[in-house]
């Protein structure tokens, strides 16, 4: 198989993680724009939640209807396809990306067009579909706000819910002012910065595209198999916009996205917008079965890796995953490096987990996100399909392969630790060695001590004070302390 | 093999052997009748929470609603606006007959979707609305029409019977029918993308005019 593509740029994916978050640490405007809209949704998210008195219930049923229909997916796809096709739609099976791409560019070709419009959509981003439609001469038109701002400011999206969460106004202003006449109609005269005018600006900018436009792609945020109802959540209506308006729809959604039944929906309708953009319900919500109101319909079932992760008995509960964000805005690390540093769609602590295992380890990256984590577990809290991220972020160090020097050191450590005898030893030689421990260590191990100081070696080590006073106080402070 | 057969073949081997999971339930399901006895009225706090998004909402009486229907249009100084096929006629005028101050347009022929960028505003019913989040659902049925309907026009004034009230989400998800396309409106359109500062109004009707009845 080939490598899985999840749609990001050559230069992150050479460095590792902490290269790249060296560099957004660096930049301050960033930390501020981030610092700002993370304290804020996380502020939102926390009130609507305590809100509610069986949130915990929720997540538990959430937690464990998704894990029922990943046991059972291969049942529940086909009685989606099976309701899907009843009801006048088409469906189309993608095992990666090149596929998913092929049948998306074949379908809009069928139509004779060459514009679409697009619904955000993370699978869609995952396959890099803008991109394969571009090559084929079709130009697909983002029209969520954050998303139009990335693609006009040729940039890359740095968080799940809001892409251009590492943009300020100002920037935004002025990426407007720059570059949508080269897209279409252009941003009004004086364009302030004000968010008020902003949307504005965005809404005059696309709404002819919206009457015109022939084909829309989209994701869902869940599809149900009883049924074979797409759902999609949104605020702006651009969702609406591009579900309702144009003859032909693609949905392009991972395998995972499944719920069993219609009911199900009632969990789901709780827990996804309280965590997302902490609000009691977004403002639009679409629901659709098959070919609606006249309407053509494609649905692409996207593998892509995924199946992979199935695989896995402790990272399969990232499949899980309902794309919420809300780990990311909790996440001090995230919170810090922002989204790029992780060099996938999909960022934060969900992609330190989801890139790697749909990925593989390959690369310098890939290896290091698992370690883009203190492991302090406030994602774990927050998720509301009870994803243990710290849990597989552990498993996955433990099947990276580690590079040389702590392999050897790790494994001289396994060869003292196994025997008491030598850790007396080893401890009474550092004891005397302790005065020509440098303050920066050499070669590899230089990355450790550039930013930590080495802890201090006492004289004695405890084994031996302990042989020689029996514990008793008043003997202990003999040593004269730490040099 | 096929990408489907393919697909399905790594997810049997994938899943061998793995255990299933009961799902417990243990949250607030669907209350059924019993919420009209519940504090506060849910009729109250749905006004609240649509409120909380910055809808214009009304509570009043059913005998009154058509006047409270006259007023919000004139405010608006709505001259054309669209009235879907089955929308109670009592809703525009008490009495039978009288002339409204502004041009009625129905969707039969269906309008262009130009046609609807140009009207003033929408009038519709809705087929549930839920107080806990200040959400009503339209499920395209009478009074209502198809979707684009309560889209492109700039303004959407919205009627909720009493009875249409439902207390959470779980009761919604129980009277709706998949099958039918549906909505759920929870207050204007609105974005948040900008450093996080909700704007209310960008591709959805800008305005959210609700008038529930008791
Ligand atoms: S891992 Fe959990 S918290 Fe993070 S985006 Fe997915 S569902 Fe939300």
């Amino acid at each position: 198989m080939s490598r899985t593509f999840l749609g990001m740029p050559g230069r992150a994916l050479e460095r590792g993680f902490p290269a790249n978050a060296a560099v957004a640490v660096r930049d301050s405007q960033l930390r501020f724009n981030l610092r700002k809209a993370t304290r804020t949704i996380r502020g939102k998210r926390a009130a609507v939640v305590a809100e509610l008195p069986d949130w915990e219930g929720l997540r538990q049923a959430g937690k464990a209807i998704k894990d029922h229909t990943l046991r059972n997916l291969d049942r529940y796809l086909e009685q989606l396809e099976a309701a899907v096709t009843a009801a006048g739609g088409h469906v189309h099976w993608a095992r990666d990306a090149d596929e998913a791409n092929r049948i998306v560019a074949d379908l809009v070709r069928a139509t004779g067009e060459t514009e679409v419009v697009k619904v955000k959509s993370m699978a869609t981003q995952e396959i890099g579909l803008n991109e394969a439609l571009a090559a084929e001469g079709v130009t697909a038109y983002e029209t969520d706000l954050a998303e139009l701002i990335v693609q006009l400011g040729d940039d890359w999206p740095s968080h799940i819910l809001v892409p251009a969460i590492h943009r300020n106004r100002a920037e935004i202003r002025e990426i407007f002012q720059e570059r949508m006449g080269e897209w279409g109609r252009p941003a009004p005269e004086h364009l302030t910065d004000d968010p008020r005018a902003l949307a504005e600006a965005a809404r005059l900018h696309l709404r002819e595209r919206f009457l015109s436009t022939k084909v829309a792609i989209s994701g869902a945020n869940f599809m149900i198999a009883e049924t074979g109802t797409l759902v999609v959540l949104e605020s702006e209506g651009n969702g609406r916009m591009c579900l309702t308006l144009p003859r032909t729809l693609i949905s392009v959604v991972g395998i995972e996205k499944i719920l069993p039944t219609w009911r199900d929906l009632e969990v789901f309708l709780q827990l996804l917008p309280r965590s997302s953009t902490g609000e009691r319900m977004n403002p639009y919500t679409s629901t659709w079965t098959g070919a609606t109101e006249g309407q053509e319909f494609h649905l692409v079932l996207l593998d892509n890796g995924r199946t992979g992760v199935l695989a896995d008995e402790v990272g399969r509960q990232a499949l899980r995953c309902i794309r919420c964000s809300a780990c990311l805005n909790v996440c001090p690390v995230y919170e810090r490096a922002g989204g790029h540093a992780y060099g996938s769609v999909y960022p934060g602590p969900i992609g330190a987990i989801l890139t790697p295992q749909l990925r593989g380890m390959g690369s310098e990256l890939d290896r290091s996100l698992p370690y883009a984590s203190s492991l302090c577990g406030a994602c774990y809290e927050v998720c509301p399909v009870a994803i243990d991220i710290p849990e597989v972020l552990v498993d996955l160090r433990a099947k990276a392969r580690h590079p040389r020097a702590e392999r050897l050191g790790m494994a001289a450590a396994g060869w003292i630790f196994n025997r008491p005898e030598r850790l007396a030893l080893a401890q009474r030689a550092g004891g005397r060695l302790r005065r020509f421990v440098p303050k920066r260590l050499p070669g590899p191990m230089s990355a450790w001590t550039d930013t930590r100081d080495l802890p201090d070696i006492p004289r004695e080590s405890f084994r031996d004070w302990w042989d020689r006073t029996g514990g008793r106080t008043g003997t202990e402070r003999q040593d004269g302390g730490a040099r | 093999m096929n990408a489907r057969d393919q697909i399905l073949a790594r997810i049997r081997g994938a899943v061998a052997g793995a255990p299933d999971v009961e799902v417990p339930r243990d949250y607030r399901g669907a209350t059924g009748p019993d919420a009209g006895t519940a504090e506060p009225r849910p009729i109250d706090l749905l006004a609240e929470r649509l409120r909380d998004y910055r809808a214009i909402v009304h509570v009043v009486p059913e005998a009154e609603i058509a006047s409270v229907v006259r007023e919000a249009l004139a405010r608006r100084d709505a001259a054309r606006l669209v009235v879907p096929d089955g929308l109670p006629p009592a809703w525009l005028r008490p009495r039978e007959a009288e002339a409204l101050p502004y041009e009625t347009v129905g969707d039969d022929p269906e309008l262009s979707a130009d046609d609807l960028d140009r009207v003033d505003g929408v009038i519709t019913g809705c087929a549930v609305a839920i107080a806990e989040t200040g959400t009503i659902v339209l499920d395209a049925g009478t009074g209502q029409g198809r979707r684009a309907l309560t889209l492109l026009p700039d303004y959407h004034l919205c009627v909720v019977r009493a009875d249409q009230v439902v207390a959470g989400v779980p009761d919604a998800v129980a009277r709706l029918a998949p099958e039918r396309p549906l909505t759920w409106i929870s207050g204007p359109s609105a974005t948040s993308d900008i450093e996080l500062d909700r704007v209310e109004g960008v591709h959805g009707p800008r305005t959210l005019e609700v008038v529930i009845s008791t």
